[in-house]
C-alpha cells in the first residue's frame, strides 16, 4: 500500500462522517462561491474590451435631472469621441407592476444608438427598418424568447413618468453580449407627444476611439460644462453600473461579512470533525510510532487526510455554485441581477484554495497533538 | 418512560469542545439568518410607520411614485376647492403643492455616493406635517435643533438620517447641490418614518433651482377625518377634469416595502444553504455522541427504557445543542440591534435609512429555525440509535 493510498483509505475510513462533512462543506463553499462570484461581477470585472470604451455622461445633481440635447453636438466636438447618442430612461410598465413584468425601456436616436454599442448585433435589414418606423422598437433576443415576440408584434408599455402610452412595433430583435433586459425606441415619439420632453436629456452614451482616451475625454466633457446652468458627470460605464449596485446599500460589507461567517462556520465544522477522527485513532498512531514513523509523518497523514475531504468539499461546492448561478439568472425578478454572471477559472481556484486552507487549518492542532504522545500511553489508550 | 432531560445536558457537557464547536456552527447560521431577518423587520417597520391615514396624496394618474412626472399648478387651486380638507388655527386650508428632487451626496464614512430625496413644500406642508400624532396622539415631527425653513429663503432642514449619515448636514452648514448652496437651518425628526432620510426646502426655492417651475410632483391633502380622507382621495381621482389619482398617504409607503425585495430573496437563499450545511455538521455530532454512548444505550434497552423514548431523548438531545447555538446566536447579534442602515428604494429612487430592529418575532423565528436544524440534523442519528443491536452493542 502506498502511502497516498494509506492516507485515502483513512480519510474515508468512517464514510459516513467523512460523507457528512464533504456536504457540510459543500454547502458552506458554495456560499463562498456565489458570494466571491457577486464581488468579481461587482467589483474585479472590467468588462469587454468594447465597455471599456464607453463614457455615460449624466447631469451632475442626479439622474433624474435632464441636460439640453443640444450637448451632444458639443460633445462630439470633443476629440476621442466616435460617436455619441442620447438615452432616455422611460420606466414604464408592461402588462402590470410585476417584477416579472419588468424591463427597461430606452428613448433614443436609431441612427446612432449601435454606433456606440458596437458589441450589440442586429441584422441591417432591421436596423433600417426600425430607423423608419417612428413608433418601431428593437427588442433583446433573450426578452423576445421570454416574451415570446416576433417581428411585427405590438408592444403596449403604460408611462409612468411620462403622460403617455407607448404603442411600439416590434422592428429588429438585438443580441448583446450579455442580456441588458432592454427595448429601445425612438425618442421622438415621446418628443412628439409631450413637449416638455423635447430638447432634452437623460443621458448620453459615448464611443471614445482608444480605451487611453477615456479619462481624458471625460474630464474635457465635464470641464466644459461646469460653469453652465446645467453641469455633467462623465464616467465609465463600469462606474455607471456601479453607482446603482452603491445606492443599494453598503454591499460590500454585507458580502464580506457573509464570507466571513461562512468560513469560520466551515473552519468549525471541520475542525470537529479532524478532532473527532483523531482521537479515536490515538492507538493506531503508537503503533504508526512504533514501526518506525517519524513525527513529522504522522502529521503529514492526517492534514492530508483532512486537506482531501475540504478540497472534495471546495469541489463539489463549486460545481454546485455554477448550476445555482445559472439557477438564478432564471429567477423572475432577480434574473437582471444575476445575468451575466460567470464563475470564472480564477473564482474557482480560489474556492478550491479556500477549501483546502480550511483543511489544513483545522487538522493542524489535533494532528500536532496526536503526533506528540509518548509511545507508551498510547497503546494503553483506550478510547 | 421517558428518558429525563438532565441526562443530555449532562452528556452534552461531559463533552464540552465538541458540543461548543457544534453549537458556535449553528450559532453562526442563526446570526446571519437573525441579522438579515432584523434587518427586513426594520426596514417594514420604517415604511409601515410612515404616513398619516389623514393626509391624501395626489399625483398624476399613471404616476407610481413622486418622483416620477408632475401635474399644472394650475390644478392646485382646484384641488383646494374640494370639500373635506382641514384648517390650520389661521384658518388656512392644510395643502401643499411639493416637489420631490434627488441629489447625489457622498457618505460621511466614505463609502461611495448615496442619492438623496429633496423635498419642496409649501408652508401648508409643514404645518400640516406638524399636525400629525403617532400611536400615543403626541406630534411625530420634531425639530431637534435650529429652525424651520423659511418660505422665499434658501434654507434647508435635513432629517435626523442625513444629518446623522452625510458630513456638512449640520446647523450652520451650507450643502452644495442643484445651483448653489443652501443654508442648513435645522434638524428635524419624524419618528423613524422615511421623512428622516429627505432633505427639506422651500418649493418655489427647489422648483427653480430644478427646473421645476409652473407644476408640482405631487399634492398633499389633509382631511379632517378618515372619513373625509376616504371620500377626498376618491373624490380627486374622479374628477375627470383634473387627470389625477388620489391615494392615503399609508397607502403609498405600503407599497415602498417592496424595495426589501432584494434583501429578502438573497437573505432567504443565504440562510437556507447556510442551515443545510449547519444540519449536516449537527448530523456528525450527534452520530458521534451515538457511537460514543452505544454501550450506554444498549444497557438503557436492558433496563426497559423502549425504542421511542431512546429516540426522543436523542432528537432532545440535538435540539438542546442547536438551542445553545440559537441562544449563542442571537447574544451575538445584540450589539448590533439599532444600527442604522440604508437601502436603495425603487421607487423613490433614493437612499431610505433605517434601523436594525430585533423584534419578538425574529427572535421566535431564529428559535424556530435552529430547532428545525436541530431536528434535520438529530432525527437520522437518533434513529439509528434507537434500532442498535443490543446484544452488539454491549460487546463493543
Amino acid at each position: 500500500m502506498t502511502l497516498t493510498r494509506f492516507v485515502t483509505k483513512s480519510a474515508f475510513r468512517n464514510r459516513r462522517r467523512s460523507s457528512l462533512t464533504v456536504l457540510s462543506i459543500t454547502f458552506s463553499l458554495l456560499l463562498l462561491t456565489l458570494m466571491m462570484t457577486v464581488w468579481r461581477a461587482f467589483y474585479i470585472d472590467t468588462g469587454t474590451a468594447q465597455e471599456a470604451q464607453r463614457l455615460v455622461t449624466r447631469h451632475r445633481v442626479s439622474l433624474t435631472e435632464w441636460m439640453p440635447s443640444f450637448y451632444r453636438e458639443k460633445i462630439r466636438a470633443v476629440p476621442g469621441v466616435v460617436a455619441v447618442a442620447p438615452n432616455n430612461w422611460f420606466g414604464g410598465l408592461y402588462i402590470d407592476d410585476k417584477p416579472e413584468h419588468f424591463f427597461a425601456q430606452f428613448g433614443c436616436d436609431p441612427d446612432e444608438i449601435f454606433k456606440v454599442f458596437t458589441d450589440v448585433q442586429i441584422p441591417p435589414d432591421q436596423l433600417a427598418a426600425w430607423q423608419r418606423d417612428r413608433a418601431g422598437t428593437v427588442v433583446d433576443s433573450k426578452l423576445a424568447e421570454k416574451f415570446r415576440w416576433k417581428l411585427g408584434d405590438r408592444i403596449f408599455v403604460s408611462g409612468t413618468i411620462y403622460p403617455l402610452n407607448l404603442e411600439l412595433t416590434v422592428r429588429g430583435i438585438f443580441t448583446a453580449p450579455q442580456p441588458t433586459n432592454s427595448i429601445y425606441f425612438n425618442q421622438k415619439y415621446v418628443e412628439e407627444a409631450v413637449p416638455f420632453a423635447k430638447g432634452q436629456a437623460g443621458m448620453f452614451d459615448i464611443l471614445v476611439d482608444r480605451p487611453e482616451n477615456v479619462a481624458h475625454v471625460a474630464t474635457t466633457i465635464d470641464d466644459m460644462f461646469r460653469n453652465s446652468p446645467e453641469p455633467t458627470k462623465t464616467e465609465s460605464e463600469k462606474a455607471f453600473q456601479l453607482s446603482f449596485i452603491n445606492s443599494m446599500g453598503n454591499v460590500k460589507a454585507f458580502i464580506l461579512s457573509i464570507c466571513f461567517a461562512v468560513g469560520f462556520a466551515t473552519l468549525l465544522v471541520s475542525a470537529n470533525t479532524m478532532a473527532m477522527s483523531i482521537r479515536e485513532r490515538t492507538r493506531e498512531v503508537a503503533v504508526l510510532k512504533t514501526i518506525g514513523f517519524t513525527r513529522q509523518s504522522i502529521l503529514g497523514f492526517y492534514v492530508s487526510e483532512a486537506i482531501i475531504v475540504a478540497l472534495l468539499g471546495g469541489l463539489l461546492g463549486c460545481l454546485l455554485a455554477i448550476a445555482v448561478v445559472s439557477l438564478l439568472a432564471h429567477t423572475p425578478g432577480m434574473g437582471m441581477f444575476f445575468a451575466g454572471m460567470k464563475i470564472t477559472p480564477p473564482t474557482f481556484l480560489l474556492a478550491i484554495l479556500v477549501s483546502g486552507a480550511v483543511g489544513f487549518l483545522s487538522a493542524v492542532i489535533p494532528a500536532y497533538h496526536a503526533a506528540k504522545i509518548d509511545i507508551v500511553e498510547g497503546l494503553r489508550y483506550l478510547g | 418512560m421517558a428518558i429525563p432531560i438532565s441526562y443530555n445536558v449532562r452528556n452534552l457537557k461531559l463533552r464540552k469542545g465538541l458540543t461548543v464547536m457544534t453549537a458556535l456552527g449553528i450559532a453562526l447560521t442563526v446570526t446571519t439568518a437573525v441579522f438579515l431577518m432584523a434587518l427586513l423587520a426594520g426596514l417594514d417597520k420604517a415604511f409601515m410607520t410612515s404616513g398619516d391615514p389623514l393626509n391624501v396624496l395626489v399625483m398624476r394618474k399613471g404616476s407610481t411614485a413622486e418622483l416620477s412626472g408632475g401635474f399644472d399648478a394650475s390644478l392646485f387651486p382646484t384641488l383646494k376647492t374640494l370639500p373635506g380638507i382641514a384648517k390650520d388655527a389661521q384658518g388656512e386650508l392644510l395643502a401643499s403643492g411639493e416637489w420631490v428632487v434627488v441629489v447625489v451626496l457622498p457618505r460621511k464614512d466614505g463609502t461611495g455616493d448615496v442619492n438623496v430625496s429633496v423635498r419642496g413644500l409649501m408652508p401648508g406642508g409643514l404645518t400640516l406635517r406638524q399636525e400629525e400624532t403617532d400611536s400615543k396622539g403626541q406630534p411625530r415631527l420634531k425639530l431637534l435643533e435650529g429652525r424651520w425653513f423659511e418660505t422665499g429663503q434658501r434654507e434647508v432642514v435635513v432629517g435626523k438620517s442625513i444629518h446623522d449619515r452625510f458630513s456638512g448636514a449640520n446647523v450652520g452648514d451650507t450643502m452644495d447641490f442643484a445651483k448653489g448652496q443652501w443654508k442648513v437651518v435645522g434638524v428635524f425628526d419624524s419618528g423613524g418614518t422615511a421623512y428622516d432620510s429627505e432633505i427639506w426646502g422651500d418649493v418655489n426655492q427647489i422648483a427653480v433651482d430644478f427646473d421645476r417651475q409652473g407644476g408640482y410632483a405631487s399634492a398633499y391633502l389633509r382631511a379632517t377625518d378618515p372619513v373625509a380622507a376616504d371620500a377626498l382621495k376618491n373624490r380627486v381621482s374622479d374628477d375627470q377634469r383634473l387627470k389625477l389619482e388620489g391615494s392615503l398617504e399609508t397607502e403609498y409607503y405600503e407599497k415602498q416595502t417592496s424595495s426589501g425585495g432584494p434583501i429578502k430573496f438573497i437573505g432567504t437563499v443565504v440562510a437556507i444553504i447556510m442551515a443545510i450545511g449547519s444540519s449536516f455538521a449537527a448530523m456528525n455530532t450527534m452520530y458521534a455522541a451515538v457511537a460514543y454512548r452505544a454501550r450506554e444505550i444498549a444497557t438503557l434497552r436492558i433496563i426497559g427504557f423502549s425504542r421511542p423514548s431512546i429516540l426522543t431523548s436523542f432528537v432532545i438531545e440535538a435540539i438542546l445543542l442547536s438551542l445553545l447555538g440559537a441562544l449563542v446566536g442571537i447574544v451575538l447579534i445584540l450589539p448590533f440591534n439599532g444600527m442604522t442602515t440604508g437601502v436603495g428604494n425603487s421607487l423613490t429612487f433614493s437612499e431610505t435609512v433605517f434601523s436594525l430592529h430585533l423584534t419578538a418575532r425574529v427572535v421566535i423565528t431564529a428559535v424556530v429555525f435552529a430547532i428545525v436544524m436541530g431536528l434535520a440534523g438529530g432525527f437520522a442519528p437518533a434513529w439509528h440509535a434507537a434500532r442498535q443491536d443490543i446484544l452488539t452493542s454491549l460487546r463493543a
